[in-house]
């Protein structure tokens, strides 16, 4: 058997940001470039990342100081810079990240990552919203290459499009907020506010799982920062990340081992517990 | 006179002599046992794991309120965590009391309490080679069944020692 290919990161900054009316990639979340954000987060992950940008922005400054792979085929839209990418680099695979997904997080990466099939041409998440393939958080196999240049020279622009063609592995994304991708200075002004708000009131909670928590979590304790201010905030963001199949209702919690209400307040150091229905006896 | 957990075999010659007591008449106990099958599948063995911290304190409730509803002597409650075979002990209560019937009361209520209330799962193996959380599988959908499913396969039908 061979093995898999290696995975590089890419993230695309060559878009127009039309409907924004400014540069996404320049866009500022928590004091730093969307583009820079997204660029550490692949690089915690892949061994090399590249920034994909057209020729007419490699000067630029918020770009001009990641390597960077420029558009080298003819044609619209990010596919090119992906096509671009598999031509610099024809033997490995590609982890394409867009520069408007500020929500994207670690745990999207590696589930992409870790439930990626070599052998398809992409690996990519479906839409939460329309089910169908989200190309701009997907691993690009290097075997994709000679059809997406076919797609190319047919007029082809849109990788969505491509992957519903061809055919992808499709994953359903445990972090359901991963993939909101923004698109106009409101939608921005949300999600700076949403960030912002993370990263003004972390807490650090201590979380313990039993039983079948334990075992869809895959661990059995984790201390982690967050902006949950209950809870059931919490019980929420953390079924996003873990897909929980028990939903509150079914559930009891505990905070510092004692049984408490969903709506408490949560503070810095708590440890928090839920309880699946019980069977003892 | 706690709630507590052990790891291996209940010594039940050792509890009872916790709860001996010159005033009481007699004394009840309740054994759960590890059984063969539930809810049609045939069992192989079981993993009880607890959120230990609340349970020994959930327990401890459990058994002051036995106390202070029925007229008894003493009451404790003994449970094992880990792998289990069949036949091995799971629960073991046992209650002195002056008279026999506040015993049988306050022994029914706390083991029943028990199942209830402690934060603690049980695993079943099954011969299928499957396996599941009581009361956490088959129940994902509709909630409002959690507690008919845990009536349905009451232990006191099957191995009720008592």
């Amino acid at each position: 058997m061979i093995s898999a290919p290696a995975v590089y990161g890419l993230i695309l900054a060559g878009g127009k940001s039309s409907r924004m009316h400014r540069d996404k990639a320049a866009l500022v979340y928590q004091g730093r470039s969307q583009l820079d954000r997204a660029f550490e987060l692949a690089a915690r992950h892949v061994d090399k990342v590249f920034v994909s940008v057209r020729a007419n922005q490699a000067a630029e400054s918020t770009r001009a100081d990641k390597p960077l792979i420029i558009d080298s085929v003819e044609g619209e839209g990010p596919i090119v810079g992906i096509r671009s990418a598999l031509a610099a680099a024809p033997d490995v695979a590609w982890l394409v990240i867009a520069c408007d997904l500020p929500f994207l997080s670690a745990a999207a990466l590696e589930q992409l990552l870790a439930e990626r099939d070599p052998g398809a041409f992409a690996t990519a998440y479906r839409s939460t919203f329309d089910g169908l393939p989200e190309p701009l958080c997907t691993i690009w196999e290097p075997s994709a290459a000679a059809a997406l240049t076919a797609f190319l020279a047919a007029g082809g622009h849109c990788p969505r499009k491509f992957l519903i063609r061809h055919g992808a592995r499709l994953l359903r994304a445990r972090d359901r907020h991963a993939l909101d991708n923004i698109n106009t200075p409101e939608e921005y002004a949300r999600a700076h506010d949403a960030l912002a708000g993370t990263l003004a009131n972390p807490m650090q909670l201590t979380i313990q799982y039993f039983a079948l928590m334990r075992e869809q979590a895959g661990r059995s304790e984790e201390t982690l920062e967050t902006a949950a201010a209950t809870p059931a905030d919490l019980f929420t963001e953390l079924t996003a990340r873990y897909g929980f199949t028990l939903s509150r209702e079914q559930l009891k919690v505990a905070v510092n081992s004692e049984f408490a209400d969903w709506s408490r307040k949560l503070a810095s150091g708590d440890s928090v517990v839920f309880i699946p229905p019980v069977a003892g006896g | 006179m706690r709630f507590r957990f052990t790891e291996t075999a209940i010594d039940t010659e050792s509890a009872r002599r916790e709860i001996i007591d010159p005033g009481a008449g007699g004394y009840v106990s309740f054994e759960g046992w590890v059984r063969d099958h539930n809810e049609g599948q045939d069992v192989t063995r079981l993993e009880y794991e607890a959120f230990q911290a609340l349970a020994l304190k959930e327990g401890d409730r459990i058994l002051t309120e036995a106390l202070s509803r029925f007229p008894i002597k003493h009451a404790l409650c003994i449970h094992r965590v880990g792998s289990l075979d069949l036949t091995d002990m799971a629960v073991w209560v046992g209650v002195s009391a002056a008279h026999r019937g506040e015993a049988f009361d306050a022994c029914r209520f706390i083991i029943d309490e028990v199942k209830h209330r402690v934060p603690l799962w049980k695993k079943e193996h099954y011969r299928s080679g499957n396996s599941g959380w009581v009361n956490c599988e088959r129940c994902a959908e509709p909630p409002q069944h959690l507690h008919d499913h845990d009536h349905d396969h009451d232990h006191h039908h099957g191995h009720d020692a008592a």
